[in-house]
């Protein structure tokens, strides 16, 4: 059985794999080629980020098999899927964390495992877990994990970044203290700080967050790709970013 | 990259003032094995005065192995670690800074504090100092190497045990070489070599186990 | 499936072995052979070594343990290299068989370790009367034995299999290069604290026959490694391909 995907916007694509009935996504022996780098630049468009022929290993459990997308400037991919289908897993190929079992990710045509830092360069990474240190103030984990990202921020965007995210009063408090849905925010507030990298992956992003959060990220979101950046996502809730070109993979 | 290797030192180091008791306890345990050791085997000088040198020597190697717990498991825990394999700077350049930081807080005390407990064991002047030198030497040798091991282990289930079973037989060079020159310098001989020896070891514990340490990360966050 | 992680990428023909499902068969085919050879060579070194080797004049019988002591210490060396070797191989080309063979070929290693340090402790009891001498070169052999268990316990720690592989292979590496350093610190630190002591493997005349009995000895021993570690490779092979298609054909295949 083979899937094809399109988007409702016909703007390009891309997503070809099949879904024999093991339930592990896949391509049959005799079945179709996955998407190769040739056919996907058909469409003439200059594509940012590609994952070709991705397969995941778990254990002794595929995840999936021949897993093929691309995202290109201005472009959501949100990712979905039951729990436990590889979602996190995908992000993580995507980022160069964890090599796939097969097939690669490229950057702007190049290997990731070729470009390394510099397609580090290019990639913000927000995971399930916030990278915060209970010990340090939400101030101080945002200026440390955007001078790790090579940003030089002055304590004043810090402070500016929270307060988008509607956390500027945790600012000198250590996280230790903040509610799972502040953590979560101060996390994302490197977004706000994060312009200059054009590709954001973000496991999970709107959990634990209120409604007001998640509209302060999805303006966010949307702002980031009217400027020509990507965004992959994993979410289970429905990403309301109007005039965008969403897109979704089902895993 | 400079700028890279003084902010994962200085945000170590951070850490580590804000939890100021988990430094002090790897010193504390320093001292109390040392000051152990008269009471398993008497309280005679002459015998305590022999074996000052090894029993300093494998308590601070003790220490310093117990504080390797610390080094990148609560990085690991809370998803740092994952942000620091996608910083922008060469991974060696984050493990050389962390390595740093560790020996700051668990080795450079020790020295510190070795020359005040040599004093319990009645050591002459001379091995004292020469004790320092070698402490100041071996142990930022025994921060790189348990480094490989703590990173080896992340993740892992008994994760302390087992770092101590993997890099305890390792750590054996910089043992002999360190408890060999204060040895040496309490015989009245001259304790040079087993120091341009251990001087070596750092050099080369320097240049060659970054890499190991690297890919053990890379291995673990997977 | 290939184990090659790069698509498109045509495999060299060296690495067509590579492949669990290809080697599984070789490794069955040759090591009947490879058993057969230890056995017997096995038996011409004992026959040498307790028959037709000379009584020794200072050390009377006893010094006959060195035909299971010596080749036991060569080949616990010998093991850790081929064992890093392997890793190495698995951490550049990332193929599944080398892990598997540095994790069959661990046992074995630590067994020969085991063997020499025991077989020098019963002559260390009546040639220095003490089960257990801080000798340089049993001390080495203890610290090894200890690099060989870190190895395996690490390998048993870690659940994924390919991630304990690459982090086990990650430490033989680290070992291989430590294992000098310790030989030659264990070295000078006990010529330093008692001088040179009767070692083991120096005895003062060796006569030709005592060198083939060695020699058979250790090509036996050598054979046993390779025929072991075929035999574990093998078990490996089924045990982590087991969800594999061709693991449930041979499982049927053998009913």
């Amino acid at each position: 059985m083979q899937i094809k995907l399109c988007t409702p916007r016909q703007t390009l694509i891309h997503l070809t794999f099949s879904r024999p009935e093991n339930g592990i996504l896949g391509v049959h022996e005799s079945g179709h080629a996955p998407c190769t780098p040739r056919n996907a630049f058909r469409a003439g468009l200059k594509h940012m980020l590609e994952g070709i022929d991705l397969e995941c290993v778990r254990g002794e459990r595929a995840l999936f098999r021949s897993l093929s997308f691309s995202l290109e400037p201005g472009a959501l991919l949100r990712v979905a899927g039951a729990n436990g289908s590889g979602k996190t897993s995908l992000l993580r190929i995507v980022c160069g964390l964890t090599p796939p079992a097969r097939g690669e990710v490229r950057w702007e045509g190049a290997s990731i495992r070729a470009l390394k830092e510099d397609y580090s360069r290019r990639l913000v990474y927000i995971g399930h877990a916030n990278a915060l240190k209970d010990d340090l103030t939400a101030r101080e984990n945002l200026l440390i994990s955007s001078a790790l990202a090579g940003l030089e921020e002055t304590a004043a965007h810090a402070s500016e970044a929270l307060e988008r995210f509607g956390v500027g009063g945790c600012a000198m408090l250590p996280a230790r203290v903040l509610s799972q849905g502040q953590r979560r925010r101060v996390a994302l507030a490197r977004l706000a700080l994060s312009a200059a990298f054009p590709l954001w992956v973000l496991d999970e992003p709107f959990t634990a967050l209120d409604a007001r959060a998640v509209e302060d990220l999805q303006a966010l979101l949307a702002g980031h790709l009217a400027r020509g950046g990507s965004v992959m996502l994993t979410t289970h809730q429905e990403v309301a970013i109007a005039a965008a070109n969403v897109r979704r993979l089902d895993l | 990259m400079l700028k890279t290797l003084r902010l994962v030192i200085h945000r170590d180091l951070l850490l580590a003032l804000r939890r100021r008791a988990d430094v002090a306890n790897s010193l504390l345990f320093f001292v109390i094995v040392v000051s152990l050791f008269p009471f398993g085997v008497g309280p005679e000088a002459n015998l305590l005065r022999a074996i000052a040198p090894g029993v300093l020597w494998v308590a601070a190697l003790l220490a310093s192995m117990l504080a390797l717990a610390r080094m990148f498991a609560a990085d690991y825990a809370d998803g740092t670690l994952e942000q620091m394999l996608l910083a922008p700077a060469p991974l060696s350049i984050v493990v050389l800074g962390k390595i740093i930081a560790h020996w700051l807080l668990t080795g450079l005390p020790l020295v510190v504090l070795s020359p005040l407990l040599a004093l319990q064991f009645d050591m002459p002047r001379d091995a004292i100092g020469v004790l320092v030198a070698s402490l100041a030497l071996g142990t930022p040798v025994l921060s790189l190497i348990g480094a490989i091991g703590a990173a080896l282990t992340l993740g892992v289930r008994g994760a302390g045990v087992l770092t101590a079973l993997l890099v305890l037989p390792l750590y054996i060079p910089v043992l002999i070489l360190g408890a060999g020159a204060v040895d040496a310098a309490a015989a009245g001989l001259d304790p040079g070599a087993h120091l341009m020896l251990l001087a070596a070891l750092l050099l080369f514990a320097a240049t060659c186990a970054l890499w190991p340490v690297a890919a053990a990360l890379r291995i673990a966050v997977e | 499936m290939p184990p090659n992680a790069n698509p498109g990428v045509r495999r060299l023909n060296a690495f067509r072995f590579s492949s669990p499902q290809t080697f599984y068969p070789l490794a069955g085919k040759v090591l009947p052979y490879f058993a057969w050879a230890a056995v017997v060579l096995a038996l011409v070194g004992v026959y040498i070594g307790f028959f037709v080797a000379p009584t020794d004049a200072q050390q009377g019988d006893a010094y006959r343990i060195i035909f299971i002591h010596v080749p036991a210490a060569w080949m616990s060396m010998f093991i850790y290299v081929v064992m890093a070797f392997w890793a190495a191989m698995g951490l550049i080309f990332n193929t599944r068989l080398s892990g598997m063979m540095a994790t069959a070929l661990a046992p074995t290693g630590a067994l020969f370790t085991f063997l020499a340090l025991w077989t020098g402790s019963l002559w260390g009891k009546p040639t220095w009367g003490a089960w257990w001498v801080w000798d340089a070169r049993l001390t080495s052999e203890l610290i090894l034995l200890f690099l060989y268990f870190g190895f395996i316990a690490l390998h048993a720690a870690i659940e994924d299999p390919r991630r304990a592989d690459k982090a086990a292979g990650v430490l033989a590496l680290v070992g291989v290069v430590n294992v000098p350093i310790i030989y030659f610190s264990v070295k000078w630190w006990n010529t330093l604290h008692q001088g040179a002591s009767v070692s083991l493997t120096g005895a003062p005349t060796m006569a030709a026959t005592m060198f083939a009995g060695m020699g058979v000895m250790a090509l036996a021993f050598w054979m046993y490694s390779i025929a072991a570690a075929l035999a574990r490779v093998r078990s490996i092979i089924l045990e982590r391909e087991r969800q594999s298609d061709w693991v449930h054909e041979y499982a049927r295949s053998l009913k």
